[in-house]
């Protein structure tokens, strides 16, 4: 399927990170924007790899350092007085 | 754990051995370290050790800690070198080239083009899927997991990541778009079957 991969498309590959995380001029946005718009294989790649960085990224903000490690933790930097309630 | 959390702490009482501040410093980021650790090497135990060090090499250092980054970037830095370290302990062999290569400005050209974004959550987030998901970030290179994780994982900034590794913010940047072009195709090549299956009568 890769039998087309235009300079165009490689020109969006290099930006594409920075156009994922927001960090380019409005402009050059518009510029990419216009060529998602008529390049199927590039929208792939850009739906896909947003959706590669959420699935990694996964329920990550409710992940917590387990209690047993917590207390060896605390016992190893000699914090035991410290390890109840948590701070 | 950004920039800002720096303030919530007093760098006067960590310096100066206080050990109630020192403890809520570790409550406020061993969630992020022991994760960090987690993603890089792949196990508990691993993680736990990395932690650990991370504090106590804290301790040991809290009193040369100037302020130049935050300290949340400072505990980053430390964290990310006990990891790296701890991965060449049990790789020795890893290739200067191979990093080199890594920093290069040519980024490999996508090869699958199916669009598994659609798939509903439930089927993107089966145990098998997650597995080759863990699979794909361990397959990485080191040094391109490790911007991954600081970036895409840990939040921070282009310039936070480029701190914590002590790199410029291009190599930072090259080695994300490396790091989120290689994890893609390993996920577009476990998911596009699944896609594909469905589309078929």
């Amino acid at each position: 399927m890769n039998d087309h991969y235009h300079e165009n498309c490689q020109a969006l590959l290099s930006s594409l990170s920075e156009y994922i995380d927001g960090e380019l001029p409005q402009e050059l946005c518009a510029e990419i924007e216009k060529h998602l718009e008529g390049c199927d294989n590039c929208r792939i790649v850009l739906n896909t790899t947003r959706r590669t960085i959420d699935l990694v990224q996964g329920p990550t903000s409710e992940e917590v350092v387990p209690d047993d490690v917590r207390d060896r933790l605390f016992k190893r930097l000699n914090l035991d007085e410290y390890l109840s309630p948590k701070h | 754990m950004g920039n800002s959390t720096t303030h919530d702490f007093s760098i006067e009482a960590l310096q100066s051995g206080d050990r109630a501040e020192f403890a809520r410093l570790v409550d406020a980021y061993s969630t992020q370290i022991y994760r960090l650790g987690l993603k890089m090497l792949g196990n508990q135990q691993d993680a736990e050790d990395i932690l650990q060090n991370t504090f106590l090499n804290a301790i040991t250092h809290m009193k040369s800690f100037e302020g130049r980054s935050s300290l949340s970037t400072w505990l980053y830095r430390i964290a990310a070198n006990e990891a790296l370290m701890l991965i060449r302990k049990r790789k020795p062999n890893i290739n200067i080239e191979d990093i080199q290569h890594e920093d290069a400005d040519e980024i490999p050209l996508p090869e699958t083009f199916v669009d598994w974004s659609v798939l509903p959550e439930k089927e993107l987030l089966t145990g098998e899927a997650q597995k080759a998901i863990e699979a794909a970030v361990k397959k990485l290179p080191e040094s391109l997991r490790m911007v991954f994780i600081l970036r895409d994982v840990e939040d921070l900034s282009i310039k936070e990541t480029a701190e914590v590794l002590n790199l410029t913010e291009v190599n930072v940047k090259t080695r994300l778009l490396r790091a989120r072009m290689a994890l893609r195709e390993q996920l577009s090549s476990y998911y596009a079957e699944r896609t594909l299956s469905k589309e078929k009568p």
